[in-house]
């Protein structure tokens, strides 16, 4: 697809390319608290405000449980809001973030992924937004970082999106993408801004009875998240449900309306399938790795095999009919997982794909590979094995090991 | 008890209040109430200012205060508060 306006090609790290569509997406407020790997962006973001190249209220804070109490407390009251962490940050942010979701308020935020302690490691895994998985938070994974960068800018229209105002975390890789040069294309400020638009607010009936924009503001009082009781919390929880899957709209038309103004897709916006039409097996991944996958798909298809991929996008909402319909006339399916529920069979993604497969009329074979720990590589060479695996289970009918530990030592396989 | 209350359809988002929070009567939670003597009290106001509910107000006009146990969840601040100790805090019976 060509692109309709003029772009500029600039090599840029994730993080980098995050500052820089923050910077053009017309923030108000910005508040954060530096960690490894995500310190980038808002060190970048600190220096547009600093040089005023932006007009941003810069906050910072004492804590990741204060970032997010300050987006929050700046989104509740109209203002466009964004923050970044990663790892311990977003553990810390973890009570903030139910407020945030519960109080839809459309917070977006750049996660990069990080594993958790301990031990200690600063390298890229999903553990820490993999934890966050129920906290109401749309969950958008990259990956490279022209995606973080587009993704950033359609962050703030699906989270303000009237129908869905929930908050939106965008996870990329830690160091793999967020330290990582590439040629980042970029459109220009005003495209950006005219794409963004100003946050628009609904109205909504007040305590005075009075319909009024859905803000805390001084001329038009409301409250905003207090207490709830056996009453009516149930009532707003399934309220923050439904948003959700409004989402799954929300998140393909934003997806439609973007690549009209800068040429680039990401598949539907929930899930990217690759060459996975006629395809016998086929890998689930998120982030990152996809790149990677990729490659090693085009390898077994120059050798005659039929191999294709499915990139999970959106993790929350989880896109059960997308992910039924791309996979379920695949005969053996890996998921792969850079997290781990310990003890609890599998990862989350496995669990989650698997689900929506069980409905399928022959639903295909299953099986799991925790990968990636504390930032260990996957190589091509590892990757592919899976692959391997998925003819060897096709060819027995029978699966030895449902989950397996890949690049792991003393692992034996399939 | 929650049929007759709007459902999540109707209801605004966010938890925003439908009601102002007079009208929420939070005075049957307490288990004890502020009972005043008033030969011991002086009017100084003090348990006026401590009340975390506003339950007790200053009427000027009476120049004398006055217990709104609508809104008072017995937590006995007041009690604690009053330096003549005019107020004590009894088993609520009702």
């Amino acid at each position: 697809m060509e692109p309709l306006v003029k772009q500029e090609k600039t090599a840029m790290s994730g993080d980098e390319a995050i500052a820089f569509a923050v910077k053009q997406s017309d923030v108000d407020v910005v508040a954060a608290y530096p960690i490894t790997p995500q310190t980038i962006i808002v060190e970048k973001f600190s220096e547009y405000v600093a040089n005023g190249e932006v007009q941003t209220e810069f906050v910072c804070t004492e804590s990741e449980h204060s970032a997010m109490a300050a987006s929050l407390s700046a989104s509740v009251t109209g203002a466009r809001a964004f923050t970044a962490t990663a790892s311990a940050g977003l553990a810390l942010m973890h009570e903030m973030l139910f407020v945030t979701s519960g109080c839809r308020a459309p917070v977006v935020m750049a996660v990069a992924n990080r594993a958790l302690s301990a031990p200690l490691n600063i390298h890229g895994d999903h553990s820490d937004s993999i934890a966050q998985r129920d906290s109401g938070w749309i969950q958008l994974y990259v990956e490279n970082a022209q995606e973080a960068y587009d993704s950033i800018i359609q962050a703030f229209r699906i989270a303000e999106d009237f129908n869905v105002l929930l908050p939106v975390m965008v996870g990329l890789d830690g160091f793999t993408l967020s330290h990582t040069l590439e040629n980042v294309e970029t459109l220009s400020d005003d495209v950006v801004k005219g794409f963004v638009g100003t946050r628009l607010l609904p109205n909504v009936l007040t305590h005075e009875g009075k319909m009024v924009p859905f803000k805390l503001d001084p001329d038009n009082p409301m409250t905003m998240g207090p207490i709830a009781l056996q009453n009516f919390y149930f009532e707003f929880k399934r309220q923050q449900d439904e948003a959700m899957k409004n989402s799954l709209d929300v998140i393909q038309r934003i997806n439609d309306e973007y690549s009209q103004v800068s040429g680039r897709k990401y598949g539907n916006g929930l899930v990217e399938t690759y060459r996975l039409e006629d395809a016998e097996v086929a890998t689930v991944c998120l982030g990152s790795t996809a790149g990677t996958m990729k490659a090693v798909v085009d390898e077994l298809r120059r050798e005659g095999l039929k191999a294709g991929l499915l990139r999970l996008r959106a993790f929350r909402p989880l896109p059960v009919n997308e992910i039924r319909n791309a996979l379920e006339k695949v005969k053996a399916v890996a998921v792969l997982d850079k997290s781990m529920s310990f003890g609890g069979n599998g990862g989350a993604v496995f669990h989650e794909i698997r689900h929506a497969l069980y409905d399928a009329e022959t639903p295909p074979f299953v099986v799991d590979y925790i990968y990636g720990l504390g930032g260990r590589d996957a190589s091509p060479t590892e990757l592919r094995g899976t692959y391997e695996d998925l003819q060897r289970i096709l060819k027995t009918k029978s699966v030895q090991n449902q989950v397996q530990y890949l690049g792991l030592r003393e692992e034996k396989g399939q | 008890m929650t049929s007759h209350e709007k459902g999540w359809k109707e209801i605004a988002p966010a938890g925003v209040c439908s009601k102002s929070s007079t009208s929420f009567l939070t005075g049957d939670w307490k288990t004890f109430k502020p009972v005043r003597d008033i030969s011991k009290c002086t009017i100084c106001l003090t348990c006026v200012l401590f009340c975390p509910d506003g339950a007790i107000r200053w009427h000027p006009e009476k120049g004398d205060i006055e217990f709104d146990l609508s809104y008072c969840k017995g937590c006995g601040i007041c009690a604690n508060e009053c330096p003549t100790k005019a107020i004590t805090m009894k088993l609520d019976q009702e």
